[in-house]
């Protein structure tokens, strides 16, 4: 075993262990939402994950990003078995170790080529889209900072990875070429075959210099990227998984009954009922001023959300200029959240900073333009629930705050006097009977 | 219903009629277009009149989970009290808030919308249509989020449209991507936030652009928010806003 063995080793244990180490954190910070059951109806919660994030199903009404995503999602999958190979070659200092396969090795390779290229093609397309053609969901103010240069961190990373795999295949041919004895003949190369030419007059020692490094920035960007994921919008390459598994499987007209006033409303109509005794632990405001008064599965919608900005895209309020972006609620409940992750590293437990989601990240003006119509739910690909957020947000507003615009205190009014949200006579109810 | 109760028997439907049905002058003429339906094909229905409360729903989008579940727990007492089993409402809103969010405060019925009882009416051949002064007209479907997206209702009104034997026209922006009119999540009730256009401006304008005879739609404020959006643009004369109950009973004279 030899020094780059040892080197790759250390490496791999050391990248492994600080993604554990920040995986864990985020689980906490998740785990600080309340506690909401979605373990029911397994059989269909399997399917929907397999037809909605395995599938990509709700990816297909926008054609043309579906097609570029599948090329980098299916890319991304697929050529982590030669990954898989890679860490054999790092660890034992093999040479493309699974070259025994033979035939079917060559096949895979090509495959792998294919879909690099593929993966290369998808994100300079989608570089594109975001910085020359300018597609209007990408250059919102949302995205203004840090998130924008995200976006084009992962999609730069992701051509330099597929670039190094072509250009190490390319050393790789001619070294095989050559007859070179580490170098075994084996692989077929369709794409790199056409950059081979380019390293026609290099001298041995320059090409396994050359292959080396390739293979050291492939290795490292993925150990990288692994990581990067943790704090990047590009953690949904994970998430969407369980955060689609975890879906609001109800119909999406059907908004949470706050049991908490169910006890309250009970024991009013009827003087006998004692309400089951609260659980232990912080008492529960009605609705949602911070992240802490959300529900897990909404925390983890948050660190789901990659940012596409197909809910603002088809948001009515947020199409006619209001201030409301279901993607900025996503972004702003994450934002928030890892501040109080941070806040919780810093001091062992939260300690108040005077700051919360509402206010410092939301505003009532974002919150009050909502109409509910879940078109920001439907346009979700990896089902991601803004409207609950916002629903969860206004409870506080209203049942903690009284600080509801005064046409809603208006109409509050009207339904507990009449019944009705406009102040006509309950006794008039009937009278559509008698007219023409 | 009290009616009913007395004589000691039971309607085979339950209409909920809805606050704005009942008391928004133009969609009670969607109410009396749903009545005309029940009578002409002889079902027994009957209607909860005074009884009737708002379903909560308004209070529950804005955020008063209190007064919703008041005027729930209120109305699942009147309907319990009547063994009521099936309901039928006017309004996506109603029909939406009872289907779904009553059974887990004690009120479990079978709910529909109108757009679905007719429906079921002309499948079962109770209740023929034909499209009368409709034939061969131009009828967009504006989807109302809480009978579509909310409840993935959309074919029962396209079905009874189509029945009318008129062009059907679909916006760009229907279905599953059905575009708000702007009144939902209590919006009705209050002002607009601050923006560069209003909701039900960009809808019709978008529905006026298939430059059809008729918006058709299922809902009352949806009914409210195309209107204005019609008169916004001047096309009063050219295109009229009508709830899909009202297609069928004008066309076929009832």
């Amino acid at each position: 075993m030899g020094l780059q063995n040892i080197l790759f080793i250390l490496l791999l244990l050391g990248a492994t262990f600080l993604f554990i180490v920040n995986v864990r954190k985020v689980r906490r910070n998740i785990l600080l939402g309340h506690d909401i059951d979605r373990t029911d109806k397994p059989s269909e919660r399997w399917k929907t994950m397999t037809l909605v994030a395995l599938g990509q199903s709700k990816m297909l009404t926008r054609p043309i990003p579906a097609i570029l995503h599948i090329f980098v999602y299916v890319g991304f999958v697929l050529i982590n078995i030669e990954v898989v190979e890679m860490f054999i070659d790092g660890v034992t200092g093999s040479h493309r170790f699974l070259s025994f396969l033979g035939g079917f090795y060559n096949f895979l390779i090509a495959f792998f080529e294919v879909l690099a290229f593929l993966v290369t093609f998808g994100c300079v397309i989608f570089l594109l889209r975001r910085n020359v053609i300018r597609i209007k969901r990408f250059i919102s103010k949302d995205l203004d900072g840090w998130p924008r240069t995200d976006a084009n961190l992962i999609l730069t990373t992701e051509i330099l990875l597929m670039s190094a795999l072509f250009i190490m295949n390319a050393a790789d041919q001619r070294l095989q070429a050559m007859g070179m004895h580490h170098y075994i003949k084996a692989g077929s190369f369709p794409v790199s075959s056409f950059l081979a030419p380019a390293f026609g007059g290099m001298q041995v020692g320059t090409l396994i210099v050359i292959e080396r490094l390739c293979w050291w920035f492939h290795i490292i960007g993925i150990l990288g990227f692994l990581n990067y994921l943790v704090i990047s919008k590009h953690f949904h390459i994970l998430l969407a998984f369980p955060n689609v598994f975890y879906s609001n499987l109800n119909p999406k007209g059907q908004f949470s009954n706050l049991a908490s006033v169910t006890n309250e409303v009970k024991a009013m109509m009827d003087p006998s009922f004692i309400p089951a005794p609260a659980p232990a632990g912080h008492p529960q405001r009605f609705g949602a001023k911070d992240v802490m008064d959300l529900n897990w599965k909404q925390l983890l919608d948050a660190y789901t959300c990659t940012e596409c900005g197909r809910c603002t895209s088809a948001c009515p309020a947020n199409q006619t200029g209001k201030l409301l972006s279901p993607r900025k609620i996503m972004m702003d409940t994450r934002d928030r959240l890892e501040e109080v992750g941070e806040n919780i590293d810093k001091n062992g437990s939260f300690k108040d900073d005077e700051k919360s989601l509402f206010g410092n990240y939301i505003t009532a003006e974002e919150l009050w333009a909502c109409t509910s119509c879940n078109a920001c739910v439907q346009e979700c690909p990896v089902n991601i629930d803004p409207l609950s957020i916002i629903i969860d947000m206004r409870r506080y507003l209203v049942m903690e705050q009284s600080a509801a615009p005064a046409g809603l205190n208006l109409m509050f009014t009207n339904m507990e006097n009449n019944g009705a949200p406009w102040q006509f006579s309950p006794a008039d109810r009937l009278n559509w009977a008698k007219e023409n | 219903m009290a009616d009913y109760a007395a004589r000691g028997e039971s309607p085979e439907i339950l209409f909920w009629v809805g606050c704005a049905g009942s008391f928004d002058d133009r969609a009670k003429k969607i109410t009396k277009a749903i009545v005309r339906i029940l009578n002409h094909v002889g079902m027994k229905f009957a209607v909860l009149g005074t009884e009737e409360t708002c379903n909560g729903d308004p209070a529950k989008r804005a955020g008063n989970e209190f007064l919703f579940q008041m005027q729930a727990m209120n109305a699942i007492t009147v309907l319990n009290g009547y063994a009521v089993k099936k309901i039928v409402t006017g309004c996506p809103h109603c029909f939406n808030t009872i289907k779904n969010e009553y059974p887990a405060l004690g009120g479990t019925y079978e709910v529909i919308h109108h757009t679905q009882l007719i429906q079921q009416l002309i499948d079962a051949g109770k209740l023929s249509v034909k499209g009368g002064a409709f034939q061969g007209k131009k009828i967009t479907f504006h989807d109302p989020c809480y009978l579509g997206r909310a409840n993935g209702v959309y074919e029962a009104p396209r079905e009874v449209i189509e029945k009318l034997d008129v062009e059907l026209a679909e916006m760009k922006r229907s279905k599953a991507k059905g575009f708000c009119c702007g009144a939902g999540g209590a919006q009705m009730f209050k002002d607009a936030e601050k923006g560069n256009k209003e909701v039900n401006v960009e809808r019709t304008e978008e529905a006026l652009a298939l430059e059809p005879a008729v918006i058709a739609t299922g809902c009352p404020f949806c009914m409210t928010m195309m209107t204005d959006g019609v008169k916004h643009f001047n096309k009063e004369q050219q295109t009229r806003v009508m709830d899909v109950a009202e297609l069928i009973a004008q066309a076929n004279e009832l």
